[in-house]
């Protein structure tokens, strides 16, 4: 449905005979992806939200401002490898370092569950401020509200972000071209098997960690070495898959994966593969995918492989002219074939 | 990663490829009875890898598909009923039955819970004495031991409040109505490998005997999946028609004696309705007269619910291997995983959802939905 055929102050759901919220609305599949162009998109249209970049870039006196928002409500809220504080700011700053921008200020606000313990918040907010420092960012200004037991899961938080984006850098997933190299941090899918793991209380051998860290330096490392980088992303919830669908989609053009060359910890695959989960849409939160013209590409390794957080980086695809609007993956063992998202959460299978 | 690299080898596929294509030198028509071997057959790309002269046709086993609509039914009858703690595997949440499906029924209040082992429902059970707690236990014969043991355990440890709707659904049944019915096509089988590493294959030396026709036993990576084609292919251009145990390193004649006794404990071999396929005669497990008190479909007097399936759907002509997900005018269109007409595509391992989640819509012409690609975070 166009945004013309709904009538003013219309609701232009349902979506796909869904006529109420369910998880996989905030799971970063189709569901997601159509409540955002169906729902939110048409009643807020304007250049800047259209892109559906992590951030906006908006212009001030001449500077570029980059300025991002995420909320988080992650169970449990301590978890190996990080905790809800953390994961808070650390995805904000990412989400600046992603446009391009060094992150500066964010916000901070909670809203705590009724019976909380006080020791819990104290963790959470000792753990944003380490966070923060190590970003080199300040929390300028925040919010706290309480609801009733069982109107909220103990602590949520939202933040925002401000940053500014250095003269001579545009990134914008509007910009990525045929030819383009794709390059990918790290290993993907340890955030999302390390929640999943703690959360339904499965034991698997093996030291399974988020990677929750902030990108900003890695980001800025890999634009100092090609300062013509198109466009950056990290994928986080969906994962790998979603960034790369979303980006061919959007710009109608080809990509191409090995799927070989994509790394992954032998932990987190033996964990996908007991539960028939794909590691490609498991959730990331220290990793990134950069698109940059193919000459480049080298360079961006190179600086990407000198920073601890990039040390397994390693170039995974091709953005190309052929199948547009399409993620083709080359399997292991020579054959190909099409990578697309689910349409809600990921569930275990059976057998 | 040891036991999974090997059997994903480019060298080792290439190689088994190349002597596929000199064995062959007919059509020749090979079923995969595993959902789990369809699945890794799309995932892959297997089938494209093949000599043009073998096709592939999709079979039966994917438990979640063709587990009948009534059984969906009576599950959301059950899961709404106040004091009810449902648990599943994780991909029957999705499955939708006449209205819904169990993650929407969730959404709307159901204690809807999912659990990893059956197990895992009875803790649930002895942790909430004052609610019912029911687990849908569907499946072939490699759930039914797990399925079994919950039950077991819930009778032994005298957990009352614990009970079990069954749909378990047995494959040796539903390759005799393959084979059986009119217009045929299949060939040769590539057998259920995890279904054998519990009930071992001497079932499938009679059906193999009977029928004529070669049953490989394979596996469901990559390199065991070229490897079964190789040796059924061998059978065929030679003339045979025996049991071939490709899945060594799981499979044995006699299966697992330990987990075969459990079933028999707990279960008693019953007709069974297949959606999309229809009534097959003792092709299913039902709960045993001494476990009757654990009997969900009992307990809750659901028995009475009858349900019909849209007519365009092809899925009964799909899982008897008459034709292909693409075959079909509502395949990508009317038809997705988000909105499903049928069996085939209500779970991962359908052969349909396979062609669809792997991009196979595109041989179609049909778009697919792709209005989701964008804007996903």
């Amino acid at each position: 449905m166009s945004s013309e055929e709904t009538p003013l102050g219309q609701c232009p759901m349902p979506l796909n005979q869904v006529s109420e919220i369910l998880m996989g609305h905030g799971s970063g599949g189709k569901l997601s992806a159509q409540l955002i162009e169906n729902l939110i998109l048409p009643a807020f249209r304007n250049p800047e939200l259209e892109l559906l970049d992590d951030q906006a870039i908006v212009s001030l006196n001449g500077s570029r401002l980059a300025f991002t928002t995420d909320s988080y409500v992650i169970t449990p809220i301590f978890f190996p490898g990080g905790d809800i504080g953390e994961l808070a700011v650390n995805g904000t700053v990412n989400d600046l370092a992603m446009g391009g921008a060094r992150p500066l200020y964010l916000s901070l606000a909670f809203i705590l569950e009724e019976g909380l313990p006080l020791s819990d918040l104290q963790r959470v907010v000792e753990s944003a401020r380490r966070a923060a420092q190590c970003a080199g960012v300040r929390i300028v200004t925040g919010d706290t509200k309480v609801v009733g037991k069982g109107s909220g899961d103990k602590v949520f938080i939202n933040t925002s972000g401000i940053g500014i984006v250095p003269a001579g850098i545009d990134l914008s997933s509007a910009r990525i071209a045929p030819g383009d190299a794709i390059v990918l941090s790290g290993t993907i899918g340890d955030h999302g098997i390390a929640i999943m793991s703690r959360r339904e209380g499965l034991e698997f051998e093996g030291d399974l960690r988020s990677d929750t860290a902030p990108l900003h330096e890695l980001a800025a490392a890999a634009l100092q070495a090609a300062p013509d980088i198109h466009a950056m992303r990290d994928p986080t919830r969906g994962g790998l898959a979603a960034t790369l669908v979303e980006f061919a989609a959007r710009r109608h053009l080809g990509i191409e994966v090995d799927e070989t060359a994509i790394p992954v910890r032998d932990t987190v695959r033996g964990a996908c593969e007991i539960l028939g989960l794909d590691p490609l849409l498991v959730a990331n939160e220290g990793k990134m995918v950069v698109f940059v013209p193919h000459q480049g590409s080298e360079r961006v390794l190179d600086a990407l492989r000198r920073h601890p957080l990039g040390r397994d980086a390693a170039r995974i695809g091709t953005v190309t002219q052929e199948h547009p609007g399409f993620v083709i993956l080359k399997t292991p063992v020579g054959g190909q074939r099409v990578l697309d998202l689910p349409f809600a959460e990921a569930l275990p299978r059976i057998c | 990663m040891k036991y999974l690299d090997e059997y994903r080898n480019r060298e080792i596929a290439a190689a088994l490829t190349e002597q596929i294509g000199r064995a062959v030198t007919r059509p020749w028509v090979l079923m995969e009875v595993c959902g789990g071997q369809t699945h890794s057959i799309v995932r892959y790309g297997i089938d494209r890898m093949l000599p043009p002269a073998i096709e592939l046709v999709h079979g039966p086993g994917c438990p979640v598909c063709v587990t009948s609509l009534e059984m969906i039914d009576r599950a959301h009858a059950i899961a709404q009923r106040p004091g009810v703690i449902f648990t599943s595997f994780g991909d029957m949440l999705r499955v939708p039955g006449s209205c819904g499906d169990l993650l929407t029924l969730k959404g709307r209040g159901a204690d809807v819970r999912v659990v990893y082992s059956p197990l895992d429902a009875v803790r649930i059970a002895r942790e909430n004495p004052a609610r019912k707690v029911v687990f849908f236990g569907i499946g072939f014969e490699t759930t039914a031991p797990a399925n079994a043991m919950a039950l077991f355990q819930a009778r032994k440890l005298g957990v009352k409040n614990f009970s079990m709707l069954v749909s378990h659904v047995l494959v040796p049944p539903s390759i005799a109505a393959i084979l059986q019915a009119p217009g045929n096509r299949v060939q040769a089988f590539l057998g259920p490998g995890h279904v054998c590493a519990v009930m071992g294959y001497r079932e499938y030396e009679s059906l193999s005997a009977h029928y004529r026709v070669p049953i490989v036993i394979t596996g469901f990576e990559p390199v065991d999946l070229l490897e079964g084609i190789l040796m059924a292919v061998r059978q065929l251009e030679a003339g045979r028609a025996q049991v071939e145990n490709q899945y060594v390193r799981a499979v044995t004649r006699e299966g697992n004696c330990a987990a075969r006794n459990l079933i028999f404990e707990v279960f008693e071999v019953g007709d069974r309705k297949w959606r999309g396929v229809g009534a097959i005669p003792k092709s299913g497990y039902r709960i045993a007269y001494e476990y009757r008190d654990h009997d969900a479909e009992r307990l809750f007097e659901v028995d009475e619910i009858d349900t019909h399936e849209p007519p365009e759907c092809i899925s009964g002509l799909i899982l008897r291997g008459l034709k292909k997900p693409c075959d079909c005018p509502a395949f990508g269109k009317r038809c997705t995983p988000q909105n499903p007409l049928g069996a085939t595509m209500v779970s991962a391992e359908g052969a349909c959802a396979a062609y669809y989640q792997y991009g196979r819509y595109l041989d179609t012409g049909n778009p697919g939905d792709r209005s989701a690609g964008a804007g996903a975070r």
